[in-house]
């Protein structure tokens, strides 16, 4: 499962960070990381970005950017 | 690591000494401008660190025990990575690379998101340096159930911790102690080790660096991780290209035994972090009452209530910039018109007295009022709307609106191939592009930066406003058909036409000049707070100092050489009209005289630069509907457009203090005929010029600001060639086209 498939309100474990080069460093460097609890908080009007609460604080992401996060429930 | 950063080297700053240095790194949003205020009182000069674009902020305190110290605020960052300017900036003045090392770094921590900023605080603890942690926003962890406890924090990272609330001051004093002492003191030594294949790597990069470094082994050790770190397929950070291979080598190696050296990297500082989570946070390490944020977002991120609060946020700031500014506009025009008036009388008083010198004075009296103040006029009667917009910027960013209104326009405005952020800027721009372009500072990516700023010249600014006015109101009918109410329409139209124009030339520059791929987004929503009023002034105010020192030397330079093209060479009046009509108005009384030195000012303009070089170019833009007069008046323009309306006064011997509902000057657009009999201005050649004034980068002051916000002349340069050929070509697409269809 990836993390653009969790739905409003469902917590998941992040089981890999795939992306690469500077976004993918950025993504571990949040804190953003195997293990790490993550809650799908709600989205933009439009479907996209969608927002996401983790160690604390709350993150946008873009769908397409989302699905590079693997998760386990 | 050893032990041994440069104040311990030096043996601690003396007194009467040079001032102890202090850095203050921190996350975003962490209130780390509020506690540079309130450490230094503000006083604060804002400056560009050493070759870069990057402004820091650097203030005086004096620490317990009479030390002087200076404090040097850098961008909020995350990390010490290399992935931004800013991030590079950070890590450059923690390393004193290029600039003078630091006695003392201070961390400031994010209390509510506590953990998540310790990752800063073990880079820069790995850099060697003295290092001070203020856990800041105590009292928001508090009201979040948070229990932070600070001696668990010094004790586990061997550095002095302080807890603050910057906005009240809390933990300011124990700060400056804390912050005397590690002056005095030993350099940080990280708590957390590294695994021995880490270890073997980050030799291995150690080894290959320049020696002439000026380094410490410690520090680099840790530049060493940060090069490994901030390596990516494309190369290395700038400056360490020499390493370049090595880090590869050790990258390669890593990759072929399925190990992630990001992974390693990151993880084992985080999982040093989060296995003492519950011991500096208390029970569980969560914060347990729901947050005033999530109830606020509940409404400002809803599906239909966030776009509209998010509407009327944007259009009472466009108000704002576009109407609340303008009192503040004509006070600076009126001022700058009485000293005009003022210096002048005195130069006319002055060639009075001195009859023989008058011409000589006549000319240094218009240079000096003309030229020079209405030239330096011209830069301050930005300042309004330049104030206007930073104050609004400065306020929803520091509530932290701004980062919502990325999200929420985010999906709008990837359609153009920009990212959210990019929705403030543009809309400034409807009001003018000088502030506008100002803004699009808030962007993070410089490639994105570069195309808001590119396409915004297009949005429909304010100074196009008169033009149209005139032109619409002279020209256009009011009804059509008898119902059509063709002026709002048209004035409507040109809106349009901006923005779509905008939207097109964003996507046709981002897909051809400015490709690059899309940019994951990557966007914090801050905790909603009260903006400091201290931080919110304080951007106020650079960005003003910034716009008059960078922007202004060009846009006065520019005024006086446009006034000296519009007033050069002179004639007298005798050789202007003929003496013979020159006698006959003196004869015929004041009245005559008027109407004389009226025509003798729209002569003198034909006499001059600007005037030949009209004459000039009718040859080029008679294609599009236009003679010499409007000639004059499209390079008038570029002092300002709406300098347009007032040279074309000056042209028809109306005088300059015209504007555009002047009803004298619309008349004379109405009843002036070409050489054949014809009409000059028909509605065809009005549209003809809308289109013009919509595409054409008619705007110094923009030019001016855009050479300094993309780093030099080429941008401004290419915006203003493609810009211009846009313009031509649309105007005479309407112009010919218009005929052929057998309009006038």
């Amino acid at each position: 499962m990836t993390l653009d498939q969790l739905l409003p309100g469902q917590f998941a474990q992040i089981a890999a960070v795939g992306g690469v080069g500077a976004f993918r460093r950025r993504l571990l460097e949040l804190g953003l990381l195997p293990g790490t609890e993550i809650e799908r908080t709600g989205q933009a009007p439009l479907g996209d970005p969608l927002s996401f609460r983790v160690r604390g604080a709350v993150l946008c992401l873009r769908r397409v950017d989302a699905a590079v996060i693997g998760i386990a429930r | 690591m050893t032990v041994g950063g440069p104040a311990a080297a030096r043996g601690g700053p003396e007194s009467g000494a040079r001032p102890v240095r202090i850095v203050l790194a921190g996350n975003p949003n962490a209130g780390k401008s509020t506690l540079f205020n309130a450490l230094t009182g503000g006083t604060a000069r804002v400056g560009n660190f050493p070759g870069t674009s990057v402004s820091t902020t650097s203030g005086r305190l004096s620490l317990p025990g009479g030390v002087q110290a200076t404090l040097v605020d850098l961008p909020g960052t995350f990390s010490l990575a290399a992935a931004s300017p800013d991030e590079r900036v950070a890590m450059a003045a923690i390393l004193g690379l290029g600039v003078e090392r630091p006695d003392v770094v201070l961390v400031v921590a994010d209390g509510p998101r506590l953990l998540r900023s310790l990752y800063l605080a073990l880079q820069v603890m790995e850099l060697g340096v003295p290092t001070v942690l203020a856990v800041n926003l105590m009292d928001e962890a508090r009201s979040e159930g948070l229990d932070v406890r600070l001696d668990a924090l010094a004790g586990e990272l061997g550095i002095p911790v302080v807890g603050t609330v910057a906005r009240s001051r809390e933990g300011v004093d124990a700060l400056l102690e804390a912050l005397a002492e590690a002056a005095a003191g030993r350099a940080a030594t990280p708590a957390h080790g590294w695994s021995e294949a880490l270890d073997a790597d980050v030799a291995a990069v150690a080894a290959a660096l320049p020696g002439a470094s000026g380094l410490t082994a410690a520090s680099r050790e840790a530049v060493a991780r940060w090069v490994l770190l901030s390596a990516d397929a494309e190369g290395v950070a700038p400056g360490f290209e020499a390493v370049a291979p090595v880090v590869r080598e050790v990258r390669q190696a890593a990759g072929r035994v399925g190990r992630d050296l990001e992974a390693e990297l990151v993880g084992t500082r985080y999982a040093w972090i989060d296995a003492r989570g519950p011991v500096f946070l208390g029970r569980a390490g969560v914060a347990t009452a729901r947050s005033v944020t999530e109830r606020i977002d509940k409404v400002l991120l809803h599906p239909v209530a966030g776009p509209v609060v998010f509407f009327a946020v944007m259009a009472l700031a466009f108000t704002a910039l576009f109407s609340w500014a303008d009192p503040l506009i004509g006070l600076v025009e009126t001022v700058f018109g009485w000293l005009g008036d003022g210096v002048g009388a005195g130069f006319d008083a002055v060639a009075a007295a001195l009859p023989g010198l008058a011409g000589g004075i006549g000319i240094a009296r218009d240079l000096v009022v003309e030229g020079i103040i209405g030239g330096v006029g011209s830069v301050l009667v930005f300042l309004p709307q330049i104030a206007m917009l930073f104050l609004l910027l400065a306020f929803l960013e520091d509530c932290g609106y701004l980062a919502r209104a990325a999200h929420l326009m985010d999906r709008v405005l990837r359609a153009a191939g920009l990212p959210g952020r990019a929705f403030v800027p543009m809309l400034s721009g409807y009001a003018c592009a000088v502030p506008a372009i100002l803004a699009t500072r808030t962007m993070p990516r410089f490639r994105d930066r570069l195309l808001t700023m590119l396409v915004i010249p297009l949005t429909s600014c304010s100074a196009r406003l008169p033009v149209y006015t005139l032109l619409i109101a002279a020209l256009f009918p009011a009804t059509l058909w008898g119902f059509l109410p063709v002026r709002p329409l048209a004035l409507l139209g040109m809106y349009v036409l901006s923005t779509a124009s905008a939207v097109v030339a964003s996507i046709v520059l981002g897909r051809t000049l400015l490709r690059q791929a899309e940019d994951a987004v990557l966007l914090e929503l801050p905790p909603y707070r009260v903006p400091d009023p201290r931080v919110v002034v304080r951007v106020v105010y650079s960005r003003c100092t910034d716009f008059v020192r960078e922007a202004g030397g060009i846009i006065l330079l520019a005024t006086v050489v446009i006034w000296a093209a519009l007033s050069f060479p002179r004639a007298t009046p005798e050789a202007l009209v003929g003496p013979e009509a020159v006698a006959a108005a003196q004869a015929a009384g004041p009245a005559a005289e008027a109407a004389l030195d009226e025509e003798v000012a729209s002569r003198a303009l034909e006499h001059s630069v600007a005037g030949r070089l009209g004459h000039a170019i009718e040859p080029v833009i008679a294609p599009l509907g236009y003679d010499w007069r409007m000639g004059i008046g499209l390079l008038g323009a570029f002092a300002a457009r709406e300098v347009f309306v007032s040279t074309l006064g000056v042209v028809y011997g109306i005088g300059e203090d015209v504007d555009e509902a002047d009803e004298g000057l619309r008349e004379r657009l109405q009843e002036d005929r070409r050489a054949d009999g014809r009409a000059t201005y028909t509605p065809l050649v009005a549209m003809s010029l809308m289109v013009f004034f919509a595409f054409a980068l008619q705007c110094l002051s923009t030019m001016a600001v855009l050479r300094k916000e993309s780093g030099g002349w080429r941008w401004p340069l290419a915006a203003f060639a493609w810009n211009g050929a846009l313009a031509y070509g649309a105007a005479l697409l309407v112009f010919q086209g218009g005929r052929l269809l057998g309009f006038e």
